[in-house]
């Protein structure tokens, strides 16, 4: 049995004015919690649709657990989960019948009913099991759009941007059910807008951009590629201007706190509350922090939005 | 073959009609009563290729109904999808292009059926209908009924919206039915129109309905079996090709 659970080889999705896709390769491993990021418009739904079936490459192949989502598409799509990124519902039918339903279109039988009761109660469903999807709130439609990716119990689940327009308590939840999906041994692949979701959840990242992969590594080796420590100072007192080594590394001034990014190796906070002190300022408090992936997301895209302006 | 997929695509398909019946059922029976008291009553007393008008009619109004409703099950529910953004459900499974379009074409005919035998009862209260050749009714029923029903299943595909569905229907399917024999037998017609009606199908496929009622007709039957057998199997394959390659459909 293969160890990967998506393996993208070239794709390519040329539309009419544009290139959406432009040679995307690389492999998923079974079993991990995989972050797919980028801004709108790099091309991670265009890859999602590839992969659930909605859309087709203009060349290369992406297969799901080693099997072709075109050439043998019945033994991918049976193995994938998708929950779409719009909140789409059928309205002739209540929660259940829709599960139902849904689960019948992959060959699923009454066995998997009671797996679909568990997926209205795990989801916190079980009260709104008879309503009508278009009575329900937009957070519980999110809800059931999860249960129709799960009806068949695939082993790889997509999420595009299951969190986004979602509530605090709703995403927390979600993160949990999601966390839970994974302990029990399915491969989920998440969509984001939202990088402390991604941080918090994902062991490996990918960053696509302009339809190009541009990074995928460990979210602990891509955390510890930028080399800053962010240090915010509140002062007090009537010191005077601050010395030029201090002063270039001032990002922003909030008040009474400032805002410094220190590169590790070059500048040390010693230094600086010394040269804050010597300026005549007092220091009341000290925050410092590590950079979070919305810094190297930030600085990543913006690399090659300036290479591409070049 | 995913049975079972196919078989719950059906359920769907039926049920979706069947929650909205006054509209999809009851709709189309009451329009052709409508038509049978008004025609009915102008043409009574008179015989057409020896049949009573009022009971020519009754078949044409059947057929003419089963064309209609048959596209419009079809046509819609797959726009209704593909403006819903329910589609996706569909297209993610695992059903293969031959499943999708059975169930769907399965359960407009269904519906065809369910129409064109409340119209056949409730007619019976005021006049006599015989049906001389059950097997040929029934074959010309489900070939016609299945034409119609992928046409609409390809035009859904193809429609962006419902605005175009109703230029479709309105524009072609409506005056193409009219004016196939519903009313008339095409020898009351001027030879022009007469002879222009032999390229019109749904001409063959209300004229070999009626003649499964009557055992009389203006064209051989067999030869309106055939027309009839032969366009289910062009548009099918149509149908199955742009399910299968996706067009319009998968992006």
């Amino acid at each position: 049995m293969t160890d990967t659970a998506i393996s993208f080889m070239d794709v390519h999705k040329r539309y009419a004015t544009t290139h959406a896709l432009k040679g995307v390769s690389f492999d998923i491993r079974r079993g991990e919690y995989f972050g797919l990021l980028g801004p709108n418009g790099a091309g991670k739904s265009t890859l999602i649709s590839i992969t659930a079936g909605l859309a087709q490459a203009t060349s290369g192949s992406v297969a799901v657990l080693g099997h072709d989502v075109v050439a043998d598409y019945r033994a991918a799509r049976r193995a994938l989960g998708v929950v779409p990124q719009e909140l789409v519902y059928d309205p002739f039918f209540s929660v259940r019948e829709m599960l139902r339903l849904q689960a019948g279109y992959q060959g699923c039988g009454k066995e998997v009913w009671p797996w679909i009761d568990e997926l209205l109660e795990r989801l916190e469903l079980e009260n709104k099991a008879t309503d009508s999807i278009r009575q329900l709130s937009g957070g519980m439609k999110r809800r059931v759009l999860i249960a129709q990716a799960l009806v068949h119990k695939p082993e790889v689940v997509i999420l595009d941007e299951p969190t986004a327009g979602v509530d605090v308590e709703l995403r927390r939840t979600l993160w949990k059910f999601t966390r839970d999906l994974n302990a029990a041994g399915h491969t989920i692949v998440l969509t984001t807008h939202y990088l402390e979701e991604a941080e918090a959840l994902c062991d490996r990242i990918a960053i696509l951009n302009h339809g190009e992969l541009q990074v995928l590594e460990d979210k602990n080796t891509l955390l510890g590629r930028h080399p800053y420590r962010f240090l915010s100072l509140e002062l007090t007192g009537d010191g005077g201007a601050l010395p030029a080594g201090v002063e270039r590394l001032v990002e922003e001034r909030r008040g009474d706190t400032l805002d410094l990014k220190l590169k590790q190796g070059e500048d040390f906070i010693g230094d600086v509350i010394e040269g804050i002190r010597d300026a005549g300022w007092r220091i009341t408090d000290v925050h410092t922090r590590e950079p979070s992936l919305e810094n190297i997301f930030v600085e990543l895209t913006m690399e090659s939005k300036s290479e591409a302006a070049a | 073959m995913n049975w079972r997929g196919c078989y719950t695509l059906f359920i769907k398909e039926v049920r979706r009609f069947y929650s909205v019946i006054l509209q999809t059922v009851g709709a189309p029976v009451v329009t052709a009563l409508l038509y049978m008291a008004v025609f009915g009553q102008v043409l009574a007393g008179q015989t057409i290729e020896g049949v009573r008008a009022v009971e020519f009619l009754v078949p044409g109004l059947m057929m003419m109904s089963i064309i209609q409703t048959s596209f419009a099950n079809t046509s819609s529910s797959i726009t209704q999808s593909k403006i819903m953004g329910n589609l996706v459900f569909l297209l993610m499974t695992p059903l293969s292009a031959f499943e999708i379009y059975l169930a769907y074409i399965v359960a407009s005919l269904v519906r065809a059926v369910l129409v064109a035998t409340v119209l056949y009862i409730v007619t019976q209260f005021f006049v006599h209908v015989p049906i001389h050749e059950p097997l040929l009714m029934l074959a010309m029923l489900v070939f016609s009924g299945g034409t119609l029903a992928v046409m609409g299943l390809i035009a859904g595909i193809l429609a962006n919206k419902f605005d175009h569905l109703a230029a479709f229907q309105n524009f072609f399917i409506l005056p193409m039915s009219f004016l196939s024999g519903v009313f008339y037998s095409i020898h009351n017609l001027p030879a022009f129109w007469q002879h222009a009606s032999y390229f019109n199908p749904f001409f063959y496929m209300i004229d070999g309905f009626r003649h499964g009622f009557f055992g009389v007709g203006d064209a051989n039957p067999l030869i309106s079996l055939a027309v009839a057998a032969a366009f289910f199997v062009v548009v099918s394959a149509i149908a199955i090709t742009m399910l299968a390659r996706g067009t319009k459909i998968r992006g």
